[in-house]
């Protein structure tokens, strides 16, 4: 039994690993119906971000709450500012161009960042301190859970709820649902969709810096390529849970953490993607707008 | 009088530039250099490049291969073995007849056979995997590197007699050296008789947690682990099993003893062990080398380093004494005379094994590799 719990904590660990980059993929989904193959490189960006602002700070021994909330402001404005202006360049000359654009004009932002980050960084992994501080209380089952799982567990709950609220209950929010709905209409009722459409990607990008800190500090280093692999993890988990819904996009994600724990701990880890897959696949058959996704009738 | 001098100075002018004419008329030699120079791996490719091009500069200091001046064509393959294989290709299109790389067996294997079928001989400094050659199917294959067999059974050695392991997890990355090493160990260890392997799978590179299958460890109450892969999933294998308190003796290969394990595992990289090529610092060619390149790059040699100044001088001597770059003659040459490396003097067998070449165990010890004595 003790074994299943290990299990279960390890598979929610990954499973809000996972829950943080979703969302953002999910929030830009929904509003502009683009998937946004650069999100993966905003939390690459966030994580260096953070490893440069922390670096500094340390040197000047501030305490580490204060460095790991600092280092979190600054890569999720540094990234914002990245998302704003990649929104700007790469994808709003394409606003009314067929999908298919943006879409490739997004891969191709992807692999500008990571191998802009390459030359300008270093190609080596480098060693990411652990900001998360060791919580006393957690040590008697550290075999089980540490600090830095928890947090991430209690941030991707947290940010799930602050962005229901946002775009359910707040001016903007109601903006961004119009925006999602109808573009050409949202203009006409005086919404600056561009602006909305801005926001959502600063919006994104932030969260994603702010999952990439807190990534990094769990796995402890970190590359320009470490967007990719979990970009397309993230991708497939908000795809499993319903692409544009953020509740179903956290759910996804802790279906395929979950799925590849138990795989691990009850059959191999050689099989660990198999299972993953296979459950999207079959997902996919039974729901084709995935776990919450809202099955849109298309008109022809 | 001074007229004859001055003619006869004329002359010899006229002799010399006549003679630098036919120096640079003498046909180059050109020699591939493959490897992951870019990527996360690339601190595995560029030592080799480095070491290649000292050597090579030394040559050409010198006056050349019997007076054949000697040009390098590099190509970075970032380990993947869809790259190499364009890589190759390349090379094979460059008129090179012989290639020194690649860096990762994965691409070595990849690339083999464009090298088999265009005739072009190749030492890798790096590229492990027994099974590349193992039925001596590439005759013009050389390496300058101990296979992962003799390198699993140094590591089974030291967990079975020195550390009395006798239930081993083992684990690797899917990837042909790790999977490769791996299956050697678990097989070495059902032999022995006095251990047995209590878990034995394959981890996902670059995954966000390793968790699962760190827990799986401890359920199998092993008592050592031995990791067939690479620096990035290693340190956070170790980093993992640290956290949840499994402090087992970590044992894993030259994938990874390099500083940048060291470097990104921190303190849970204390302790680790690490089969790496056998210490060498004491042989003078080793040394004139490694002090060639810290005056030049002003930084230590890396990976390989030795073993890539090991297979440039083998080929180029090689070279020298067949008075050729025909490939099948080189081979012939290699296998039979030895050449003095900064491994000493090494000769290749019939498999383009090198006879002369080990593995020995390192500790990491206040963030550096020791030897195990």
């Amino acid at each position: 039994m003790e074994y299943f719990f290990e299990l279960l904590f390890s598979g929610l660990t990954r499973g809000a690993i996972y829950a943080l980059i979703a969302l953002g993929y999910t929030m830009v989904y929904g509003i502009i119906g683009l998937i946004n193959f650069a999100h993966g490189e905003m939390y690459m960006i966030g994580a260096f971000t953070a490893l440069i602002v922390s670096s500094v700070l340390s040197i000047h021994h501030l305490p580490l709450p204060a460095i790991l909330v600092l280092a979190a402001l600054a890569a999720a404005v540094w990234a914002g500012a990245y998302g704003f202006t990649v929104e700007r360049f790469a994808y709003r000359p394409l606003r009314g161009a067929p999908r298919l654009s943006p879409l490739i004009s997004a891969i191709g932002m992807s692999i500008f960042l990571q191998n802009y980050v390459m030359l300008a960084q270093t190609a080596d992994f480098v060693p990411f301190p652990s900001l998360v501080p060791e919580f006393a209380f957690l040590e008697p089952y550290s075999a089980v859970v540490n600090s830095s799982s928890l947090t991430i567990l209690a941030v991707s709950a947290l940010v799930m709820t602050a962005l229901t609220l946002l775009i359910k209950y707040t001016r903007i929010g109601k903006a961004m649902r119009a925006t999602a709905q109808d573009q050409k209409m949202s203009l006409l009722v005086g919404i600056k969709v561009d602006r909305i459409i801005s926001l959502t990607f600063v919006i994104g990008s932030a969260l994603a810096a702010i999952g990439g800190l807190l990534i990094a500090s769990h796995i402890g280093q970190i590359n320009f390529a470490i967007g990719f692999i979990a970009g397309i993890k993230a991708f497939t988990a908000a795809v499993l849970g319903g692409i544009g819904s953020i509740p179903g996009a956290v759910l996804g994600s802790f279906v395929l953490g979950l799925t590849e724990a138990f795989a691990t701990g009850y059959v191999s880890s050689d099989y660990e993607d198999v299972f993953a897959f296979s459950l999207l696949v079959l997902i996919l058959i039974f729901r084709p707008a995935g776990l919450l996704g809202r099955a849109t009738a298309e008109k022809v | 009088m001074l007229l004859a001098r001055l003619f006869l100075g004329l002359a010899a002018l006229a002799f010399s530039v006549c003679a630098a004419g036919a120096s640079l008329a003498a046909e180059t030699i050109t020699i591939g250099v493959a490897g992951a120079h870019s990527g996360d791996l690339a601190p595995y490719g560029l030592p080799t490049l480095k070491a290649v091009q000292l050597v090579i500069r030394e040559i050409n200091a010198q006056g050349g291969i019997n007076g054949q001046p000697v040009d390098l064509l590099v190509e970075d393959d970032g380990c993947k073995p869809e790259l190499a294989t364009n890589s190759a290709t390349k090379l094979v299109a460059g008129k090179v007849r012989a290639v020194i790389g690649h860096t990762c067996s994965g691409a070595t294997k990849a690339a083999l056979p464009i090298y088999h079928a265009a005739k072009v001989l190749v030492i890798s400094p790096s590229a492990t995997t027994p099974a590349l050659n193992q039925d001596g199917e590439y005759p013009l294959f050389f390496r300058t590197i101990a296979t992962d067999n003799i390198q699993a059974a140094t590591q089974v050695d030291f967990a079975l007699q020195t550390l009395k392991a006798t239930k081993i997890a083992v684990l690797h990355d899917k990837g042909d050296y790790g999977k490769g090493l791996a299956e050697h160990a678990q097989a070495l260890i059902g032999k022995s008789g006095t251990a047995k392997v209590v878990l034995f799978e394959g981890i996902t590179p670059g995954a966000v947690d390793y968790s699962a299958v760190v827990q799986k460890i401890k359920r199998a109450e092993a008592d050592a682990v031995l990791f067939g892969g690479y620096h990035p999933e290693a340190s956070k294998l170790v980093s993992q099993m640290r956290q949840k308190r499994i402090a087992i003796p970590f044992i894993s290969d030259d994938g990874i003893t390099n500083n940048t394990f060291i470097k990104v595992a921190g303190k849970d990289a204390e302790g680790v062990y690490a089969t790496g090529p056998a210490d060498v610092a004491d042989n003078p060619i080793t040394r004139t080398y490694r002090e060639k390149f810290k005056q030049a790059e002003g930084a230590e040699p890396g990976a390989f380093f030795d073993n890539a100044v090991a297979a440039a001088l083998a080929l180029t001597k090689a070279i020298a004494k067949a008075g050729s770059v025909d490939p099948e003659q080189v081979a012939k040459v290699l296998r039979a005379e030895e050449v003095a490396t900064p491994f000493g003097r090494i000769k290749f067998d019939a498999r383009g094994e090198p006879v002369g070449i080990g593995f020995t165990l390192y500790q990491v010890n206040n963030g550096q590799f020791v030897q195990v004595r």
